[in-house]
């Protein structure tokens, strides 16, 4: 007899081997095989849990709101992690409460838009004909004006508070997500199931809600993250031209904008909210991508 | 003499596009009685499918046209039911069962959702009476109850046809549209599926239009045969009228195109040409270009509907009076 070790296969390893994956294992799988959709997971993480749990870090309104003039412009550290800034309040309290109000009106707005273009959408891409034209001619020439453009129009004309801000944003992104969403209301529009939920008496809300976007949420949810990120973008881009977030209360791109005066001297006064800024979109742009490469795996680049 | 569920009468359809006029239907008649079958039998674009969809009052509406004729279901023209009432009816007093179960089924819905959705549309039920009605129907057509949590992608071909019968049935419907509905499987599975078709059918005393091109399904489950050709109904009578006393050419030449199982050696006849284009039908019978028999009428006029006995009518000009053609034809036939 040889000495050979007989590798002995168990039942369990083969089931395990030929057992059928379910659609969700599949995705599941793809997206934790992308390292770079990880890496985003990852960072976005950490930014959502410091700025949901900002108050275990630093106090509002001592940290990040009250004047301490005799610790103002001090550089990073230990005490203050990323220094003060020109008042002596703490930069990153300020970041962590900012960042707070950054995602909270982001998202906010991203739903906003999701829920009135994605409406739309499944109108125009469900019922077809006039309604169509009419609402994706109304939808172009949303998109002829820059998006940054609009949300500042509209928040001129309105007023600077959150709530114009949130529509803003909002109302700027809907053609977006309009579009995806009719696209992919078409592809599902003829399928034999949707013609079957006809014959069994379903009314068309029911059909377009529990047999149509149904089936067309893995684009939906790609166009979320990366609407989020934009709108995050468009947030800080107000603020930094004083149409957003009034100060003192903090936000990135205020934070930014006040911090120009002395960024000669005291750079990280810009770094750390301009990373901030970098980081989360950077981590949902990723995560994004990775999102869309796992829910859609023909699109192989 | 039974209650008629569905009575058809001269019904005309046409699709319209920017150009052209498709006519899919032209002046068919069509009756079926309470717990009967009938199988409308006829080549690809004949108008089997249209036919039913229009029962469904589901034609799209943008595209076609109803210029004539009646739907008559269960006592009320469907053609002319507004949408709220058509949607009542669907699912409820007839339903559907479509060709690909494959893709008939909504694959983000558990089964037992789907089943339980038509049984929610019309009747008053809780979630909970609505999911175990569901587990019943399962059971009904031999799956597992507890099957019903799973998804579309985790049953066989076999089984997901079995799942659109129980919801087809959920609501103990009066008329069945089967839409060539053992197409998509296999042989072994289709034997099963009709049989399981043939028996629920009996259990609930449901009337069927079995839509097919296969006539061993034919002679399996129905009780009455119309054939179709380009819209028009050439041929109809019961099983043994169409099967041992077949009238019509093409009736014959469906016949000659199959198999045959005592004669392995005969060749197969088919039907010379293909079915017309439904744009420009041909003028007179839209056989006739294909017709072995074709008589100078043939092609000048429609032929009148002949008699041959009390459930048996064909339309052809072979049978207008004693010609020699006809001769010739049943001296064959004979």
């Amino acid at each position: 007899m040889t000495d050979t070790v007989v590798k002995r296969v168990t039942r369990k390893e083969i089931l395990k081997k030929y057992k059928k994956k379910t659609p969700a294992q599949e995705i599941l799988g793809r997206f934790l095989a992308n390292r770079l959709a990880i890496v985003g997971i990852i960072i976005f993480a950490a930014i959502l849990f410091t700025c949901v749990f900002a108050d275990l870090f630093a106090n509002y309104q001592i940290d990040a709101l009250k004047m301490n003039v005799p610790e103002r412009l001090q550089g990073p550290s230990a005490k203050h992690l990323f220094g003060t800034d020109e008042m002596g309040r703490d930069v990153f309290a300020r970041v962590i409460f900012g960042g707070r109000t950054s995602l909270w009106i982001g998202f906010v707005a991203t739903a906003f838009s999701l829920l009135v273009g994605g409406l739309l959408g499944a109108v125009a891409g469900y019922f077809g004909g006039k309604f169509d034209e009419i609402i994706m001619r109304i939808m172009d020439v949303m998109l002829c004006l820059p998006e940054i453009l609009l949300a500042i129009a509209i928040v001129a004309a309105f007023g600077t508070n959150i709530v114009n801000m949130i529509v803003a944003i909002g109302l700027s992104r809907v053609p977006r997500f309009a579009r995806i969403v009719r696209s992919a209301v078409l592809t599902v529009r003829d399928t034999d199931y949707v013609e079957a939920a006809r014959a069994i008496g379903a009314t068309n809300s029911v059909i377009i809600v529990r047999h149509v976007l149904a089936n067309c949420l893995a684009p939906i949810i790609v166009q979320v993250t990366l609407i989020f990120a934009s709108a995050i973008l468009a947030i800080s881009s107000l603020s930094f031209l004083g149409l957003g977030v009034q100060p003192p209360a903090p936000e990135w791109g205020n934070m930014l904008s006040s911090g120009r005066q002395n960024m000669r001297e005291h750079a990280y006064l810009v770094i750390a909210p301009g990373m901030a800024i970098f980081l989360s979109i950077f981590s949902l742009n990723l995560l994004g991508d990775g999102l869309r490469d796992a829910l859609d795996p023909r699109l192989k680049h | 003499m039974a209650d008629k569920i569905l009575e058809i009468r001269d019904l005309v359809i046409q699709y319209t596009s920017d150009k052209d006029v498709v006519h899919a239907v032209n002046t068919i008649d069509l009756d079926i009685e309470e717990g009967k079958t009938l199988g409308l039998v006829g080549e690809t674009g004949a108008g089997k499918t249209t036919t039913a969809l229009s029962v469904l009052g589901l034609l799209p509406k943008q595209q076609s046209r109803v210029p004539q004729g009646t739907v008559m279901l269960n006592g009320r023209n469907v053609l002319t039911l507004p949408e709220q009432e058509l949607r009542k009816i669907r699912g409820n007093t007839v339903s559907m069962i479509f060709q690909d179960p494959m893709s008939s089924l909504n694959p983000v819905m558990t089964v037992g959702d789907q089943i339980a959705e038509v049984v929610k549309i019309h009747e008053k039920l809780s979630d909970r009476e609505a999911l175990q009605r569901a587990k019943e129907m399962l059971e009904t057509v031999g799956i597992p109850g507890d099957r019903s949590v799973e998804y579309p992608h985790q049953f066989s071909g076999g089984m997901k046809q079995r799942v659109l019968i129980a919801m087809a049935l959920a609501c103990n419907p009066k008329l069945l549209l089967a839409d060539e509905p053992t197409t998509a499987l296999d042989v072994t599975i289709q034997a099963q599926v009709l049989e399981l078709m043939r028996g629920l059918k009996k259990k609930f005393n449901t009337a069927m239009l079995m839509i097919t091109h296969d006539f061993g399904i034919v002679a399996e489950v129905c009780d009455e045969v119309s054939v179709m050709y380009a819209g028009h109904i050439v041929e109809h009578g019961t099983l043994e009228d169409v099967f041992d006393h077949k009238r019509h050419p093409y009736t014959q030449g469906l016949f000659d195109s199959l198999p045959n199982i005592d004669d392995r050696r005969s060749k197969l006849k088919p039907i010379k040409g293909s079915t017309p284009d439904p744009v420009n039908l041909p003028s007179g019978c839209p056989f006739h270009p294909r017709c072995e028999y074709c008589m100078e009428k043939c092609s000048k006029s429609f032929p009148e509907k002949r008699q041959i006995n009390d459930t048996h009518y064909v339309y052809c000009h072979l049978y207008d009076e004693t010609s020699e053609d006809q001769l010739k034809y049943t001296e064959q036939e004979g």
